[in-house]
């Protein structure tokens, strides 16, 4: 490499415009561009400079600014059912169909109810807010269609929306729900923020199981879990079956926070009105 | 290939899988590691029986052939060449299942082949089976040529070639499976992304040692493109991959952030997949195979430092345009808008470098249907990096954004822009890596140049519409005051559209086919008698007149 060392300058500018070759501004950084091209370290770390910069400006301020999450009364961690069922829910790539994101325009609020909050899917581990709508959105689908609206639907789509094009998930109805372990899965969640306490770990494959079970004492899990949908979901009480799971997941969605109180919507506006 | 120590390591490999198979702590890591198992196992005995793939009958060659230079490490490249084409195939197929799923739901086989484990597979098939695929072979082979120096680190390109190859197959058994994160194009579990890690360091170990034992003083353009494709894609695939493992033994994570943040953090990643992925990867591919193509040096090295070092600095801004009107505070919703149109400078920097490239050989495109096919990728580069900012202004978006025309969006970039590069790339180094005079018949190119193109433009144009009618019947709302169209009723107006998208992709897998026969004759050695192009056809060649 030494030999060509003189020959260092004319390289660095071998295939510029004339203009460019003539212009002392774009000939320095055409020469300096040259040490970074003979120097795969400095061209690494200069690349990778650069591009986390953007990331670091965008992503990172989410984390501590207040205002990026508005504070709502009934946001609550998912019981161990739900959580079963939201897994269900990823399992089955439904995020691929359905958004859980309502945006403020007149259309989507109309259709699907009030507009989507951060703080609504501040448990979502991942969030599921979805990038397409080949379906409808599902963040407020909980308590609009009955349990055995929800069956029949799993089961064949098409026997209760004749244009459907949803696939069946008619397996889920027999397939018996299986959590190896719901308190590992509520001390993962723990670990990564969410706000499950010793009694909800202690009791989470009780909770699993009598959230859909019609004979159960639900005290505890109301408890823990308010708001918590209860009974058999899948019209078949004997069995704990992924589609009860599924359902009850379903069934929550969009409910915990009380629209009716004007808190929230107020605060949205103020927000708003702050953006500009 | 001496493979006595591989063979021993992946044996082992083997062994260990059975015994995670039996310790699994639930049924998604159980069947991935039988799935291992019968991977390893089935290497095992290939590595024992010291197949190789790639040779092909050896043929007199002719006095001027380019042969491969015994210096360079090519068999790993045509491995690289052989497994592109066949991912695309894959890829392409399973595009047509799902979208002819979603014309005919019937079509939709419970549990594993529901379009919602299909679609990722397709997703993934299509950008890192056959995209992933042609970046690691091509950045081989490039790296190589542009620096005169063998490959770094002996058979570590092996582990990167294979190791990869396996990723693939983990990640896509996994989605039928069920196994997933449910970020989009991050799709694998952490496990799967763990040792995509490790695959992914090697390759960076691998490029940056050749690099560095370089017998050039410059380093050369493509690879500025390839080193920050690889770097950045590392960085992003760290960070959004951060979960949370249920259990070491167990298939189930937790990402790391909720909401709002996991929403940007995965969509910073989602959209750099496309920017640095899809764009920065492919742009060394452009940079290397269309001044070798068109025998023309790269229109201008000033545009190119000025391109590549706004393009990286830009992209990685551009993430919160997928968020428009969501949770996401408005501060980095409008962050996000303003970057991507500015992204649309650097992009048509790179359009223009690479066309301009052209200049004084335009003639060529008349004659050459691999140029055309290079020359046709960023003419659709060109245009999908002008559709992207315009997508990106919120009140487009506010239509756009849930409806199909992000899909045909994606489409003219992917098919357009990464699949027919891809194409002229395999065309230029097939008849190089086996020492052919030519490729077995430049008429097929031709066939598959204008399948491919008719295929994208009108995949492209039914979503245009389907998409902008989408937005507009959900926002539509009638004299009295209501919505005037249920939900049901614009799925029911997408049929049409559907049946029309499904017939597209068939085009462009019909190209695929041809394409693969052509390559395979190419191997072979055979060479198909017809008149050149640019000439009129000889009887029989049922080929399109000039």
């Amino acid at each position: 490499m030494t030999d060509k060392h003189p020959k260092k300058e004319n390289k660095a500018l071998e295939g510029a415009l004339p203009e460019a070759k003539a212009d002392p501004v774009a000939r320095g950084l055409l020469a300096n561009h040259g040490k970074i091209e003979r120097n795969a370290s400095l061209l690494l770390a200069l690349s990778l400079g650069v591009v986390t910069i953007g990331g670091i400006v965008e992503i990172a301020p989410l984390f501590w600014l207040e205002n990026t999450i508005e504070e709502v009364e009934g946001v609550r961690p998912y019981s161990p059912l739900e959580l079963a069922g939201r897994n269900i829910y990823i399992r089955e790539g439904c995020y691929v169909c359905h958004s859980q994101m309502i945006r403020p325009f007149r259309d989507e609020v109309e259709r699907y109810g009030h507009y989507s909050l951060a703080a609504e899917s501040i448990y979502d581990h991942p969030f599921q807010w979805g990038s397409k709508r080949t379906g409808p959105d599902l963040a407020r689908v909980g308590g609009r269609y009955s349990n055995e609206w929800h069956v029949q639907h799993m089961i064949e789509p098409r026997d209760v929306v004749p244009e459907s094009i949803m696939p069946s998930y008619s397996f889920l109805a027999n397939a018996d729900l299986v959590v190896e372990d719901p308190a590992a899965h509520l001390v993962a969640n723990r670990r990564v923020g969410v706000p499950y306490d010793e009694a909800m770990v202690e009791n989470a494959m009780a909770d699993l199981t009598a959230q859909a079970d019609p004979d159960a004492d639900w005290s505890g899990l109301l408890e823990r879990y308010p708001k918590a949908v209860t009974g058999d979901f899948d019209g078949d009480p004997t069995r704990l079956t992924e589609m009860d799971a599924l359902i009850a997941y379903l069934q929550m969605l969009g409910t915990l926070v009380d629209f009716s109180t004007e808190t929230p919507q107020q605060a949205a506006a103020v927000e708003e009105e702050e953006a500009g | 290939m001496r493979n006595q120590v591989e063979a021993i390591l992946v044996g082992v490999g083997a062994v260990l899988a059975l015994v995670l198979a039996g310790l699994a702590a639930d049924e998604g890591m159980r069947v991935h590691a039988w799935v291992l198992f019968g991977v390893l196992a089935i290497a095992t005995w290939f590595l024992l029986r010291r197949v190789d793939f790639s040779k092909a009958k050896a043929i007199p060659l002719k006095a001027d052939v380019a042969t491969t230079e015994p210096f360079y490490n090519d068999t790993v490249v045509r491995y690289g060449v052989i497994a592109t084409s066949m991912w695309g195939i894959v890829g392409f197929l399973v595009g047509i299942v799902i979208a002819l799923q979603l014309a005919f739901p019937d079509l939709n086989i419970e549990p594993w082949f529901n379009f919602g484990r299909m679609r990722p597979l397709h997703t993934s098939a299509v950008i890192f089976a056959f995209g992933g695929s042609a970046l690691i072979t091509t950045s081989f082979y490039i790296v190589q040529r542009t620096t005169r120096a063998s490959l770094f680190g002996g058979s570590l390109a092996w582990f990167v070639f294979w190791g990869y190859q396996l990723f693939i197959v983990l990640a896509a058994t996994g989605y039928l499976l069920g196994i997933t994160q449910s970020k989009e194009y991050a799709e694998p579990e952490w496990y799967v992304d763990l040792w995509l890690t490790i695959v992914w360091v090697a390759y960076l170990v691998v490029f940056v040692g050749t690099l560095v034992k370089r017998k050039e003083p410059h380093i050369y353009v493509a690879n500025w493109f390839f080193l920050s494709f690889i770097v950045t894609v590392a960085m992003l695939h760290v960070v959004n991959g951060l979960t949370m493992p249920v259990s070491l033994l167990g298939a189930k994570s937790y990402s790391a952030f909720s909401g709002v943040q996991d929403a940007l953090t995965q969509w910073w990643y989602g959209h750099n997949a496309v920017g640095f992925f899809l764009t920065a990867g492919f742009l060394g591919m452009m940079y290397y195979f269309i001044p070798k193509q068109a025998n023309r040096p790269v229109y201008s090295y000033r545009l190119s430092i000025i391109h590549f070092w706004s393009l990286i600095f830009l992209y990685i801004w551009a993430g919160p345009h997928h968020l428009h009107f969501t949770a996401l505070p408005d501060w980095a919703q409008t962050l996000g808008m303003v970057f991507s149109i500015m992204l649309w400078m650097p992009s048509w920097g790179g359009m223009i470098n690479g066309l301009m490239t052209l200049a004084g050989a335009w003639d060529k495109l008349r004659t050459d249907p691999i140029l055309r096919m290079l020359a046709m990728s960023v003419a659709f580069y060109g245009m999908s990096t002008f559709e992207g900012p315009m997508l990106s202004i919120k009140s487009v978006n506010g239509l756009s954004h849930y409806t199909d025309w992000t899909i045909g969006h994606v489409h003219s970039g992917a098919l357009g822009w990464n699949g027919m590069i891809t194409f002229g790339a395999l065309y230029y180094l097939t008849p190089k890596l086996w020492g052919r005079s030519r490729l077995y018949s430049l008429r097929l190119v031709n066939w598959h140049f204008w399948l491919a193109t008719l295929g994208i433009v009108i995949y492209a144009a039914v979503m245009w519409v389907s998409g902008i009618m989408q937005g507009l019947m959900w926002r539509e709302v009638g004299p009295d005051g209501f919505l005037a169209y249920s939900f049901v009723e614009t799925v029911q107006a997408m049929h049409p559209y559907y049946v029309a998208r499904a017939f597209a992709g068939v085009l462009f897998l019909a190209g695929g086919l041809i394409m693969a026969f052509n390559l395979y004759q190419t191997i072979r050695g055979r060479l198909r008698d017809e008149a050149p192009m640019g000439q009129s056809v000889v009887e029989g060649a049922a080929t399109p007149a000039e």
